[in-house]
């Protein structure tokens, strides 16, 4: 069973190329076969989870050896999958979710004339994610890595015809190309220490104190860097907002619940790395921790449903950064956060395309409201998600967050700054997360209906009705595991010890408060947080144009001006760079080829006159050559 | 006999030769001006080989008339179809292929 592991990833992949070749032929059955083959890499990891079960706690890792890549005299790297808890915990995710979202995405894109495209793009995504995490080497993983941010841009930019949907599919490709830099310092550093790309030499060797402190450190940051990039964290977060432009499935599978979380992936696969490099894994926490405050910040601001979605999206990726940057205490339960946030954000991006199906494509949450009573299972299953991504006992969230967040307060062994700083932003954190997504479902499902079914003012006519049933089933089953999936995979601790032989055993160390009241305090302050949503976007009347607000919300609707940094650190002065290179271009050296060019072709010019068309002067200068030749001969003889 | 009067003479015949080429625009004549240099160059190959007692240069001559004779053969061909298809045979008439 897991020597046939390279199915999983052949499979989508066999689909995609498929449906891409087969051209328009295919577009009567092409999407059922994306669905096919997304479930059959589902069922394959089944089986695969069904073997690892089966075995020891000792015998769980395996490293299947698929191929030798690159010879080249004696060096030999070999492709490979490793076949472990935590790659079969994500492979789960993946097919999971993603053959859920495939099934929507049949609905949901019905009146494409272009869903066989994008049914291959989505078998793409989920081949090279498959690849990402079931890698057995940094060198492949990079494959799956650069793969993901492939389909990811061609998913994005999937209606590209409107020119600022392709801008931000560019945007995505290119900022994720910065943060690829580091991966390939990262590689580059690897294998100069280590002589070798796989997991398994590298954390041998990495044990045994192969490498000095300060090189681990450098790749450590260089793979944070790298993680940064894919998982939206600062100061890499700018893409992700405007990644929305995708088409909702999208931003459900790849922009929420997988590939923006492989970044966290990475970092929780490079344990071996950061155990050497304590102050890489506290940059790691770092960067958490402010991306956790960011997101969440603008998430309180936005009105497009799915920016405020997905700036919630990089404030919980920040919790798993920081859970992350924890060290082994923090791995498993960033790992399980990441599930339940796949699952629970999921089904939320999900309900948010049934809204948008049902309100014309509006992501305006100004003119939605008191959706609840038309959408009723929209609104119960985007409801699940919502009390998930609160943190309220018995939905998912609270069994991963809350772990989180004890975790962070006993960050740094439980000694010094570290664990008040970071378990006081996880708890604030959490406040503000109940704020905004009240906010989000409040504005959306409650309150008087903003919009308008009679077409009066000229304001758009909106009759908003319950989605088709394939739209309706992967929400239901995405609520189920918001729901219970937290309880069932949290109970005994049952998560973190099947990830045990992938993450390694940590040491328990206890918070700098009472587990009891770390949980009364998350519990509290969401409670707040939810009241003032309340207050401000039920009891009273939400303004359909938004208010001017504090300086702080207009920064936050901004991106905290993210973009404007960017543009005015990076981008302008790029392009005062490039404009200068290409005046020095055009000025000076274009003009000096241009000028001995035509300097040649005055000459050219000149000597034109010689051929004159009279034989008897062509004859004439050859004698006159000769004549000269042998007199030069003659002197030059004597 | 002095074999340099041989010299002086096949030097005479050259520049006649040349000067024909140069100077003359009816292409017979000028034919005839390069007949003069080849020949011109055999009388100064047959000096040398008496002179050195050599035969090689006598054989080079023959070899010069043969090349000589072929290459009457083709230049007289030229002018023939020069002179039918433009009525003239004069080279300085010919000059389409300049600048």
């Amino acid at each position: 069973m897991i020597n046939a592991a390279w199915l999983l990833i052949a499979i989508p992949l066999a689909s995609a190329a498929l449906l891409l070749l087969a051209g328009r032929k295919a577009d009567t059955w092409g999407h059922w076969l994306g669905v096919f083959a997304s479930a059959a890499s589902f069922i394959l990891g089944a089986g695969l989870l069904l073997a690892l079960l089966g075995r020891d706690a000792g015998d769980r890792v395996h490293d299947v050896h698929l191929f030798d890549w690159i010879t080249a005299g004696d060096l030999v790297l070999h492709a490979g999958l490793r076949v472990d808890p935590l790659s079969v915990t994500f492979v789960l995710l993946v097919t999971f979710v993603g053959s859920l979202i495939h099934l929507y995405s049949v609905a949901y894109m019905s009146h494409d004339t272009d869903r066989r495209r994008f049914f291959a793009y989505l078998n793409l995504f989920v081949a090279a994610m498959l690849i990402l995490v079931l890698a057995d080497s940094y060198l492949l993983l990079f494959v799956g890595w650069e793969g993901v941010g492939l389909a990811s841009y061609l998913l994005i930019g999937f209606w590209n015809h409107v020119p600022t949907y392709a801008t931000a599919a560019k945007k995505a490709f290119i900022m994720n190309r910065v943060a690829d830099v580091g991966m390939i310092v990262a590689l580059g550093a690897l294998f100069s220490v280590f002589g070798a790309l796989d997991f398994a030499s590298i954390e041998t060797s990495a044990a045994t104190g192969g490498a000095s402190e300060g090189m681990m450190t450098l790749i450590g940051l260089m793979l944070l860097v790298a993680a940064c990039g894919k998982s939206a964290q600062f100061p890499l977060q700018a893409w992700l907002g405007d990644a929305m432009a995708g088409p909702t499935p999208v931003s459900a599978l790849i922009h929420a619940a997988t590939m923006v979380t492989a970044g966290v992936y990475l970092i929780v696969r490079s344990g071996p790395i950061y155990d050497q490099a304590p102050m890489a894994l506290l940059a790691v926490a770092i960067i958490g921790a402010i991306t956790l405050l960011f997101g969440a910040i603008v998430g309180c601001a936005k009105d497009d449903i799915k920016k405020a979605l997905a700036a919630s999206t990089m404030s919980q990726i920040g919790y798993m950064m920081l859970a992350a940057g924890l060290g082994p205490i923090g791995y498993a339960f960033a790992i399980f956060h990441l599930i339940t946030h796949g699952f629970f954000k999921a089904g939320m991006f999900l309900g948010a395309g049934s809204v948008m199906h049902g309100m014309n494509d509006d992501v305006d949450m100004r003119r939605f409201g008191g959706l609840s009573r038309y959408m009723k299972i929209t609104w119960i299953t985007f409801g699940f998600g919502w009390l998930a991504i609160l943190g309220v006992p018995p939905f998912s969230g609270f069994w991963s967050k809350d772990k989180i967040i004890e975790a962070a307060f006993s960050a740094g062994h439980g000694e010094g700054w570290q664990p008040w700083v970071f378990g006081m932003v996880a708890l604030f954190g959490a406040g503000l997360t109940a704020f905004y997504m009240s906010r989000l479902f409040f504005m959306t499902f409650h309150g008087k209906a903003r919009w308008n079914s009679t077409g009066a003012d000229g304001q758009p006519e909106r009759h908003p009705h319950e989605s088709p049933v394939l739209m309706v089933v992967p929400m239901v089953v995405l609520a189920a595991g918001s729901a219970f999936l937290g309880l069932i995979l949290a109970a005994g601790g049952r998560f973190a010890t099947w990830l045990e032989p992938s993450t390694g055993h940590a040491e328990h160390h206890d918070p700098v408060l009472p587990i009891p009241v770390i949980i009364a305090a998350t519990l509290i302050v969401v409670a707040v947080g939810v009241v003032i949503a309340w207050r401000q976007y039920v009891l009273a009347q939400v303004p359909a144009i938004p208010p001017v607000g504090s300086p702080l919300t207009r920064a936050a609707r901004r991106d905290l001006y993210q973009d404007d940094v960017n543009e005015a650190v990076f981008m302008r002065p790029g392009q005062y760079a490039t404009r200068a290179l290409v005046y020095a271009d055009k000025k000076a050296l274009d003009n000096s080829i241009t000028g001995a060019a035509g300097l040649l072709g005055l000459l050219g010019l000149g000597l034109r006159r010689l051929q004159n068309g009279y034989v008897r002067t062509y004859a004439a200068f050859i004698l006159i050559g000769l004549v000269a030749l042998l007199v030069a001969a003659a002197v030059l003889w004597n | 006999m002095e074999y340099s009067n041989y010299l002086y003479l096949a030097v005479l015949l050259f520049c006649v030769g040349a000067a024909t080429v140069l100077l003359r625009r009816n292409a017979i004549i000028v034919f005839m001006g390069i007949e003069l240099m080849l020949n011109a160059a055999n009388l100064a190959f047959v000096t040398f080989s008496r002179m050195h007692g050599d035969i090689t240069g006598q054989v080079v001559a023959f070899f010069v008339m043969t090349v000589a004779a072929a290459e009457v053969v083709v230049g007289l061909a030229i002018i023939v179809s020069i002179y039918r298809s433009r009525r003239t045979v004069s080279v300085d008439d010919v000059s389409l292929l300049k600048n």
